[in-house]
């Protein structure tokens, strides 16, 4: 029969959210009920276990069943500073469904697992340093809406990227930051389903945080002991033989392939024996047109150049923003190279000639996707 | 080893005496006489020991005397710890390593000689390959401290070799050693309660566990296997990584400013920071250990990882306060899950 009077809708004209003891003028004229009382504590710590049995001596009762174990919750909320337990659950299963629908459970259980997995450190790298979890789940989840929306990247050929085994993915260099080798690795997860593992200069291993970002997604230095260690791990490494020179070369000279290093990929190739899939990319010369450098304040920084663009750095961090040019990326046909003999690699004429293949195939396929994209910054 | 007699170097310190102890109770050795300056504090069990200095040549007379047919040269140390400078150190290391191998040159019934060296001779930079392997050379040569001294140790290890072709001389490059006992730099340095870290690089570290040490020296005075050899435990951890399962906070600081604590830990006798260990801890290094699996036959029990969890048995976790949080959410959201179900 209590049931109606002990359910605490309300602060029952005790001081609400105020700090102080006393309650407010407001409060005390609603409180008569509550002054009456002798002692107001005793009895709303004993209150719930009063009525606690009268859902289970009333089972007929459906009403009351609902309502007793909201009425305890707020009751036993009094006892502690803070949101009950039970609340923060509700938010949570509510934010779970919310986010995940009805199956949020093992969904939110997973993300807990992973999170733990990352705080206690309880996850594998390889020996290179990377971290194929975070890879995905990050870096990867970070670039794929750049990729489809901002560059509206189309792939062409990914079927010439082998499914398993070594293959080295040889590609052009160009935005002034490496975002087209970024770009790359994303398609090809997203494409063919593995890893591209890039290759960088060392200055990309001397620049805290680029350096711990670029192990843990894959990259290692670009030398010939780690390229071929790789490709004989059976890894699709990724490289971009024209380096600084590509990257960081003028507007002007834009889709023009630079020299491709000294051939230390091709020689990494044919030692292995594994294929060399020529990769064009088209679209990333625009992002950032590169209409100046600052050699000097480059060299006091040691990096290679210093890059003025039209919005660097005049507009400060938003110049950091790339236009949003429209990308083909072709993946060409593989190269071969295992029907060489052993020595092959040593031949310098032959890694000049195997070099200079590449280079022409990447260079007509620019030509041919420069043809076939409508407009820069359309379509 | 049939009836042979082990001479160790250094033992005074703790690894070389265990080891020393280790190799008095294999079956096949008759004899181990521990060497150094000052006498091994702890049980020492079968070794005797004879208090010489490596540095001058009463050890060739002791070598002579004892009829030593292996040595196992352990006592290159990596800090110039409390009694002595850098001076010191480079004295015992080098010139003491150099003496050694004089009287080993002159000892006609020598058979074998493990040098224990690390992979520190390796140095570490950002234009290191991921994995070194044992031919390859560091991409810059060490200017001073201990990689010098290791990279000079190993050129007068190698020269020896050449002189005394008849010696199987073993060197085994280990990577940094830690376990429950182990007192070195690294070791100390993950002892710490807050373990400073350098602001925007994550290491990959690999770890060799005191007991595979002391199992790769045996391994190494048995086999007939001469030559160089990297000795880690399997796989790589980053520091980030090894931060996370000792459950320390970490903190990082700029390049500069982990040289200035270092210097700062060091007068209060905590730990050291050399400049070798402050480029380990920006560049890391991982070394290749085909070699070791394939041709010297040794297999680790501890992985890098599993080194660093016997490490971490003893350690009290100063951290993991959000992980405690996550696994209490969890728990209580599995519970929460089980109670539904049951209504």
């Amino acid at each position: 029969m209590g049931d109606a009077e002990i359910i605490p809708i309300g602060t029952r004209g005790r001081p609400g959210r105020g700090t102080g003891q006393r309650p407010s003028a407001a409060a005390r004229s609603l409180a008569p009920k509550a002054a009456a009382r002798p002692e107001p504590k005793t009895p709303r710590v004993k209150k719930p276990v009063e009525m606690a049995p009268d859902p289970v001596e009333e089972p007929a009762d459906p009403v009351d069943e609902t309502l007793a174990p909201r009425a305890v919750a707020p009751v036993v909320a009094n006892e502690r500073p803070g949101i009950p337990v039970g609340d923060w659950l509700a938010a949570l299963e509510s934010a779970g469904k919310e986010l995940w629908g009805d199956d949020w459970e093992p969904q939110l259980a997973r993300l807990l697992a992973f999170l733990r997995r990352r705080l206690t450190g309880d996850y594998v790298v390889d020996e290179f340093g990377f971290d194929a979890e975070l890879t995905q789940r990050f870096l990867f989840s970070a670039l794929r809406p750049i990729a489809e929306k901002w560059f509206r990247i189309e792939v062409i050929g990914a079927e010439n990227i082998p499914t398993e085994g070594g293959a080295l993915v040889v590609s052009n260099h160009s935005g002034t930051l490496p975002m087209d080798a970024l770009m790359t690795l994303v398609q090809v997860h997203d494409h063919a389903g593995r890893f591209l593992r890039p290759l960088g200069a060392d200055l990309v291993f001397r620049m805290p945080f680029v350096s711990s970002m670029a192990r843990k997604s894959g990259a290692t230095l670009a030398c010939n002991e780690d390229a071929e260690r790789m490709l004989r791990g059976g890894e699709l490494v990724g490289v971009w033989p024209e380096g600084f020179k590509g990257i960081g070369k003028p507007y002007s000279e834009r889709y023009k392939l630079q020299r491709f290093g000294r051939g230390g990929f091709v020689s990494a190739a044919l030692r292995t024996g594994v294929p060399i899939v020529p990769v064009s990319v088209v679209g990333a010369e625009e992002i950032y047109p590169l209409i100046g450098n600052m050699p000097s304040l480059a060299r006091i920084l040691g990096l290679p150049y210093l890059p003025i663009t039209p919005f660097f750095p005049w507009l400060g961090p938003l110049g950091a923003v790339p236009l949003p040019s429209k990308w083909l990326i072709e993946f060409g046909e593989p190269i071969r190279t295992d029907d060489y003999d052993a020595g092959a690699a040593d031949d310098p004429m032959l890694v000049f000639n195997v070099t200079d293949q590449v280079r022409e195939t990447i260079q007509q396929t620019l030509y041919s996707l420069l043809m076939k994209r409508e407009s820069v910054f359309g379509g | 080893m049939a009836g042979r007699v082990v001479l160790v170097t250094g033992v005074s310190r703790d690894l070389a005496r265990k080891f020393a102890r280790a190799a008095a109770e294999h079956p096949g050795v008759e004899r181990v006489i521990g060497v150094d300056v000052v006498p091994p504090r702890g049980d020492v069990g079968g070794m005797s020991f004879v208090r010489a200095d490596i540095r001058n040549p009463v050890i060739a007379k002791v070598i002579a005397k004892e009829d030593v047919d292996t040595v196992v040269h352990m006592s290159v140390i990596s800090t110039p710890g409390p009694n002595g400078g850098r001076a010191t150190m480079k004295e015992l290391n080098v010139i003491g390593t150099m003496q050694l191998l004089a009287a080993c040159q002159k000892a006609p019934n020598l058979r074998r000689l493990v040098v224990k060296s690390t992979t520190t001779v390796y140095g570490a930079s950002s234009r290191d390959p991921a994995m070194f392997t044992e031919e390859m050379e560091p991409r810059r040569q060490p200017r001073g401290g201990y990689a010098k001294d290791v990279a000079e140790i190993e050129g007068y290890v190698r020269g020896f070799a050449r002189r005394r072709a008849d010696v199987a001389v073993t060197l085994l490059r280990c990577a940094n050693v830690i376990g429950p006992h182990v007192t070195s730099p690294i070791a100390q340095y993950l002892r710490m309660p807050v373990i400073p870290t350098v602001l925007g690089f994550d290491p990959r570290l690999q770890f060799l566990h005191e007991d595979d040490l002391l199992g790769a020296l045996g391994h190494a005075v048995g086999a007939e296997q001469p030559g160089t050899y990297n000795i880690a435990g399997a796989g790589v951890l980053m520091l980030s990584q090894v931060v996370r399962r000792l459950q320390r906070p970490s903190l990082p600081l700029p390049g500069f400013a982990v040289g200035g604590l270092g210097n700062a830990l060091r007068s209060v006798h905590v730990t050291e920071f050399s400049p070798e260990l402050r480029a380990f801890l920006t560049f890391g290094r991982g070394v290749d250990t085909t070699r070791m699996r394939r041709d010297l036959g040794f297999e680790p029990r501890y992985s890098t990882a599993a080194a660093l969890d016997d490490f971490a048995t003893d350690l009290m976790p100063t951290g993991g306060r959000a992980d405690r949080l996550l696994a209490g959410l969890e728990s209580r959201l599995s519970s929460a899950a089980i109670e539904r179900v049951e209504i």
